[in-house]
């Protein structure tokens, strides 16, 4: 399955992944409105980890063996058969976060606010997912996992390096 | 002590679209925009701004806007903004003013009173969409005459090495180092896409860069730094540094900060330990000692390679380039005062060195006189601005050019000037591994090969206008340019007629 990847070597570190992430997830899609207008703020789903010159978003890796689908309580996650998108669905998810603790990569977002997880659906609504169209340094790729030169960029589960 | 130095720039944050996400803050490296823990908002330390514009564009709002602070002083021509305060800024540092990039001094740009001639009803202008444009060039020295194979007319004359260049501009010397590898590598891809050269500057060629060889120039400078066999045989050209446009007559100092374990490996120097280029070639006093350097580099490459020697345009430009032709050098390269670099101290930057136009007219000129100028190739550099600029330039007499600043524009550079603090913004000129990220190399290589394409359509849409179809029927060809606005003595000096004549 088509899956966003990081290149730390050229992330930045911009937060811009974020910014667009929480447009995208907004009433709106109007970047101020999103911001300044919409409250409580939609959470952005992608998160840039940097410590010194090292820096890459984390997102959901939708994984092959979703942990977090497995400790749901209500049955609100669940991985799609057919796309391999892990979604969570807001109607049933009671809030209690067991998820959060559960997944791996830290990709599942507590929204406070509205008491509900929220993660990285990979934009269904976009061609291209938000944080990767919106990217100022090519630093994130949406791939299935073939390069141009079509060497596997990494392995299912795990952030890419390349 | 207290600075008496005012604000350079105003940073305008326009609060209706300003979304506090914090983006303006990681990006500025001057450390001017934070965010206030206690108002719970984004602002600006002023006072720190150089005007590089990386928070500009990278703000998703577009709420930002830099600005020249508005603060005058009481007329006067003489003492002008600039100079008052470069005073106070030596007055509290007591030491010399260094600086980044090529001159801000309005020294006159010949360029833009040079005009170019295009075809009317007596001569057809030619269409480059619909018939062949040869741009190609080749680098090197010319034989004096030519025999041939009677019958087959196969070549008798054996050719000094040449070189084939597709587009008749190179990448200028930027070392490693100063620049960081992810420019490098951008450099050498373009180059190579667009079947030119790219120059490594004073520093070595990282090995991760040796597959580029082909498209690649090494430079051979006075601190010899990262030359050793394999080096020499690995690029296409060599290179003498003598000297450098934006610092006639000075050495370089690469400061131990940006000496990273990579840019050691590559000068073959201890990690951390300054970078000195001593002002002269200690090994090079004379014409005569650098015709033993030029045989040594050719002897240790087997004659395969051009040996280019790379001189600032200085007063008596003319005279040194004929004994650098003498010597037994195939390209002399001339970089005038307008030339950049990454660190020089700002009065020699400004007052040092003439403008790269007359030296390029001089030299040619020079050459001519001497029945020399097939023995060598000529490269011009320093304040190539555009296409124009290298056709002109051809024109008067160079068989090509070098940019440099116009190179680094196209990666992101915005002229701010700041090169020397190692704290480029844009991720240039800088070993800060924060930093150099900034630079994807394959967005760079991409912007470069853009531009150089762009460069070369518009130098065959001149050419096609002219009526030429082969930048080598336009070379030192001065008939092409008249002149405007300018004195007798610059028209003589510069071979063209003014524009009526
Ligand atoms: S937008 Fe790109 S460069 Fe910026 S933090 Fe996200 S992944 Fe990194
Ligand atoms: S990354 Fe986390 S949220 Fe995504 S599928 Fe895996 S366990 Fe679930
Ligand atoms: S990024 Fe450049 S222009 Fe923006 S505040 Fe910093 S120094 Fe000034
Ligand atoms: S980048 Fe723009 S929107 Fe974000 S905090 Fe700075 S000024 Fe505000």
């Amino acid at each position: 399955m088509k899956r966003v990847y990081s290149k730390e070597e050229v992330c930045i570190a911009c937060g811009l992944c974020q910014v667009h992430c929480l447009v995208a997830h907004s009433e709106s899609k109007d970047i101020i409105k999103a911001y300044k207008k919409e409250t409580p703020r939609q959470p952005s789903r992608i998160k840039v980890q940097q410590k010194g010159s090292l820096s890459f978003p984390l997102s959901c890796r939708h994984c092959e063996e979703p942990w977090c689908v497995y400790s749901c309580l209500t049955g609100a996650l669940q991985k799609d058969p057919e796309s391999g998108i892990v979604t969570v669905d807001a109607e049933k998810c009671v809030g209690c976060f067991t998820c959060v603790v559960a997944c791996p990569c830290s990709a599942i977002i507590p929204d406070f606010h509205r008491k509900k997880a929220v993660k990285c659906d990979l934009c269904p609504h976009l061609e291209t997912p938000a944080c990767v169209a919106n990217c100022p340094n090519q630093a994130l790729i949406f791939t299935d996992g073939a390069t141009p030169g079509g060497t596997k960029v990494a392995a299912e589960g795990a952030v890419a390096r390349r | 002590m207290k600075t008496y130095l005012p604000n350079r720039f105003i940073v305008e944050r326009d609060p209706a679209r300003c979304i506090q996400c914090e983006v303006c803050v990681n990006q500025c490296s001057f450390d001017v925009n934070y965010r206030d823990a206690d108002e719970d908002e984004v602002r600006s330390r002023e006072e720190n701004c150089v005007g590089c514009h990386r928070c500009v564009l990278f703000c998703p709002t577009r709420a930002l806007n830099i600005r020249r602070t508005p603060l005058d002083y009481r007329e006067n021509a003489n003492w002008r903004p600039e100079i008052i305060e470069d005073i106070i800024r030596q007055a509290e540092s007591g030491g010399i003013l260094l600086t980044g990039m090529g001159t801000d001094k309005a020294h006159p740009i010949y360029w833009d009173r040079l005009v170019l001639n295009a075809s009317q009803v007596t001569n057809p202008s030619i269409d480059p969409l619909r018939e062949p444009m040869e741009l190609r060039t080749y680098l090197g020295r010319k034989p004096d005459s030519l025999t041939v194979e009677p019958g087959s007319l196969a070549l008798k004359t054996k050719l000094a090495p040449q070189v084939a260049i597709e587009v008749p501009i190179l990448f200028s010397a930027l070392s490693y180092g100063a620049v960081s590898i992810n420019v490098h590598k951008s450099l050498a891809r373009a180059a190579t896409e667009m079947g030119t050269l790219f120059n490594t500057g004073e520093g070595g060629l990282h090995r991760k860069l040796y597959k580029y060889g082909a498209n690649t120039i090494c430079q051979v400078a006075s601190g010899r730094f990262g030359v050793h066999p394999d080096y020499l045989n690995v690029g296409r050209i060599l290179e003498i540094k003598i000297g450098q446009g934006a610092k006639p007559g000075i050495g370089g100092h690469l400061p131990g900060e940006k000496v990273s374990a990579e840019v050691a490996a590559t000068r073959m120097i201890p990690k951390g330990t300054d970078a000195l280029s001593p002002a002269p070639q200690h090994d090079i006093y004379s014409i005569e000692d650098l015709a033993q350097l030029i045989s040594a580099l050719k002897e240790a490459t087997n004659y395969t390679k051009p040996v280019s020697v790379k001189i600032a345009a200085v007063h008596n430009a003319a005279a040194i380039a004929s004994g650098i032709a003498r010597a037994g050098a195939d390209i002399i390269a001339l970089d005038g005062i307008r030339g950049a670099t990454g660190a020089a101290p700002k009065i020699i930057r400004d007052n040092v060195g003439i403008p790269i136009e007359l030296a390029i007219a001089a030299v040619d000129t020079r050459l001519r006189q001497e029945g020399i100028r097939n023995q060598v190739s000529l490269i011009a550099a320093g304040g190539i601005r555009n296409s124009g600029d290298v056709i002109k330039a051809i024109a008067l007499g160079a068989d090509a050019v070098y940019i440099g600043t116009a190179a680094l524009v196209a990666l992101g550079c915005t002229v701010c000037q700041q090169c020397h603090t190692g704290k480029c913004a844009w991720g240039i000129c800088t070993s800060d591994l924060r930093l150099t990220k900034r630079i994807n190399p394959d967005i760079g290589a991409q912007r470069l090969v853009n531009l150089l394409r762009g460069w070369s359509l518009e130098i065959k849409e001149m050419l096609g206008g002219m009526g030429v179809n082969a930048l080598e029927s336009l070379r030192g060809n001065r008939l092409h340019l008249r002149g405007v606005g300018l004195t007798d003595t610059e028209l003589e000096i510069l071979g063209v007629k003014m524009a009526g004549a």
